[in-house]
């Protein structure tokens, strides 16, 4: 079955249109963003198709999509919870943060996915918000000077259906749809919200 | 010590209707377009080289000499890339400003456009921050729906696109070469120079790459002029400076102080002192890949030339600080390990140093150093710095060479203790049972 068929496809070719002509290999960050957006990952498929829409090879494709972390090739839970542990988080007790998000979630350490497929796990570089550290990101969106106590509530929260409310900006209902945001296909009416 | 200095970058903070663009308007936003689309490319270059603005991103290099080194007769299109990537760890001063005063970065990169001929500008954002990609997305759409951008920007007949491009979590792309392989759909690897982005950079044409908050004062200058850019600052590096303070303060955040502003004033002043009144024990003053400086440091002025004589970089403008009862070695530790994650893979200094130097480090920390430990952990710093492609290991490097220096006694009680000297004994004694 093909990723991108149908509204999706429109969506691939009005990214491709974003960039001058001729540098249309521009758009494979997008693309990828777009196909995870579908598949809640990158399958083989996906870069398959991504390599067919802009004319290179899913060898080209797959060495772009294995460089960068937000591209996950492998199963990825609905809910994607970040924890960054660099210095500055540190010194504010990231690390103890990162613990109580693996007991919250009862994932052990190397487990990517949690036996549910709500969650995945991942321990983060400096995410940029060192000023409200310890920093979270749920769907890639911000939660400000989180303790491991307040940790634990957003992963409660999560298993109860729910999307916590970040600190700036709109909720991500998933990482599949955060995927969709990050591709730039998204109406952005709630920017100011 | 005063805090009441004049912000600029900042000056609207408080002012959440500077985000759209009616608001940002209303406070003379994109009247510095409008006189640049007046003025000659070659007198725009002019008025920036006058103002002595510097490159924010850490390298520090004269922006109007950088716009003046793109050759315009070439018979390629010109491009416009702004940076932010800002991954920097410790860094998070351009997401800020983005965040409250998105226009602000837009008009700036139109002008930076205006002034090398481009037509086609892109912004490359990390991933990472996807509230601001939809803030800025946001500011796009505006400015295009009112005419600054596109066809015949803001009633002249110059045209003007400028394009979103969100990174996907990689550091590398923050060097400038790397980002312009990720924007072309490569992997963020750095390029061989010469030849340099001002010649062949993005689709091997003629490029200038900026910092945001480089590009976010070019519109005041453009307002006021290169004089009054001057009116703060030293004389070397004129205007403010965006810091970002981070760690075992009361008041995390970031602050817009003029260019040689003491850390004292920055650290006491403004960001409160070090939490619960501790002592200060060790910072770094531009990133993690900046030198560490010690307590003896604090009176050092935040500006490129003071804080190279004290051994370091300005480099992002962040501010990590360690107080009494943080461990360096532990602090080390995780710095490398970040350097070890980020690494590209292309050069092997970097790329086996990193790794290498994470093991031995952990080791240290965790109370298995061994006899041999220091003299091999002075022999990776020297055997890194200087020996790979990019500068991402010398980070690597700055952090293993600056902590041995400053605090070789730490390391060797590590060894010494066979525990790290600022755990509780108790503890370690658990985790080794």
């Amino acid at each position: 079955m093909a990723v991108f068929e149908g509204p999706l496809l429109d969506d691939a070719r009005a990214v491709i249109a974003r960039y001058p002509e001729g540098r249309e290999r521009s758009a494979v960050m997008p693309l990828l963003y777009l196909a995870q957006s579908a598949e809640g990952r990158v399958s083989r498929d996906g870069l398959r198709e991504v390599a067919g829409l802009l004319g290179i090879t899913t060898a080209e494709v797959e060495a772009v999509a294995t460089f960068y972390t937000m591209y996950r090739l492998r199963p990825t839970g609905e809910h994607l919870v970040n924890v960054c542990t660099n210095l500055a988080c540190m010194l504010r007790g990231g690390k103890e943060v990162y613990e109580a998000a693996h007991q919250a979630a009862g994932m052990a350490h190397g487990q990517e996915i949690s036996d549910d497929g709500l969650i995945s796990l991942h321990e983060e570089e400096c995410l940029g918000v060192c000023d409200f550290a310890p920093a979270v990101q749920i769907d890639f969106m911000n939660h400000d000077a989180v303790t491991p106590e307040r940790m634990r509530e957003l992963i409660a929260q999560l298993r109860a259906g729910e999307t916590p409310t970040p600190a700036r900006g709109p909720k991500m209902e998933s990482f599949r749809h955060a995927s969709r945001v990050l591709a730039g296909v998204e109406p952005v009416e709630e920017a100011r919200a | 010590m005063t805090l009441d200095v004049e912000r600029r970058l900042t000056r609207d903070w408080g002012d959440p209707s500077v985000i759209g663009l009616d608001g940002y308007r209303a406070k003379g936003g994109y009247q510095a377009l409008t006189r640049a689309l007046e003025m000659s490319a070659a007198d725009l270059i002019q008025l920036v080289k006058d103002s002595g603005l510097r490159g924010r991103g850490g390298a520090g290099f004269p922006t109007g000499m950088k716009w003046s080194f793109v050759p315009m007769d070439t018979g390629k299109p010109t491009y416009v890339t702004v940076n932010y990537d800002e991954s920097e760890p410790g860094t998070c001063n351009n997401r800020e400003l983005v965040e409250r005063d998105p226009h602000r970065l837009i008009e700036g990169t139109a002008i930076a456009a205006r002034a090398i001929e481009c037509h086609t500008a892109f912004i490359y954002i990390r991933g990472e921050y996807l509230w601001q990609s939809i803030v800025l997305q946001r500011a796009l759409e505006e400015a295009y729906a009112a005419g600054l951008l596109g066809t015949g920007i803001a009633g002249s007949d110059y045209d003007l696109d400028i394009v979103l491009h969100r990174g996907a979590g990689a550091y590398i792309c923050g060097e400038e070469t790397a980002l312009l392989n990720s924007l072309e759909g490569l992997r963020g690897q750095p390029r061989l120079r010469p030849p340099f982005p001002a010649v062949e950079g993005l689709y091997a044409s003629p490029t200038v790459i900026n910092n945001v908050e480089t590009l976010m004062n070019v519109p005041d200058i453009v307002n006021r002029g290169a004089e009054w850019f001057r009116g703060l600052g030293t004389e070397k590096s004129p205007g403010t400076k965006m810091f970002t303070v981070s760690g075992k303060v009361e008041r995390p955040g970031n602050y817009e102080v003029p260019m040689g502003t003491p850390f004292r004033e920055l650290l006491e002043g403004f960001a409160g002192g070090v939490l619960g009144g501790r002592e200060l024990k060790a910072f770094t003053p531009g990133g993690s890949s900046t030198p560490m400086l010690t307590a003896d440091s604090i009176d050092v002025h935040l500006d490129y030339e003071s804080i190279a004589e004290a051994g370091s970089l300005l480099g992002t403008g962040a501010i990590m600080v360690m107080d009494e009862t943080d461990c360096v070695v532990a602090a080390a530790e995780r710095m490398v390990k970040f350097y070890a994650h980020e690494s590209c893979g292309k050069c092997t200094p970097c790329r086996e140093g990193s790794w290498w130097a994470t093991r031995v480090l952990g080791r240290l920390e965790d109370g298995y150093g061994r006899e041999g430990d220091i003299p091999l952990m002075h022999d990776m710093g020297t055997n890194i710095m200087f020996r790979a492609f990019c500068a991402l290991a010398d980070g690597t490097a700055s952090v293993i060479n600056s902590s041995l220096k400053h605090f070789g006694d730490e390391y060797e009680a590590h060894v010494r203790l066979g525990r790290c000297p600022l755990r509780e004994p108790a503890a370690a004694e658990g985790v080794a049972s």
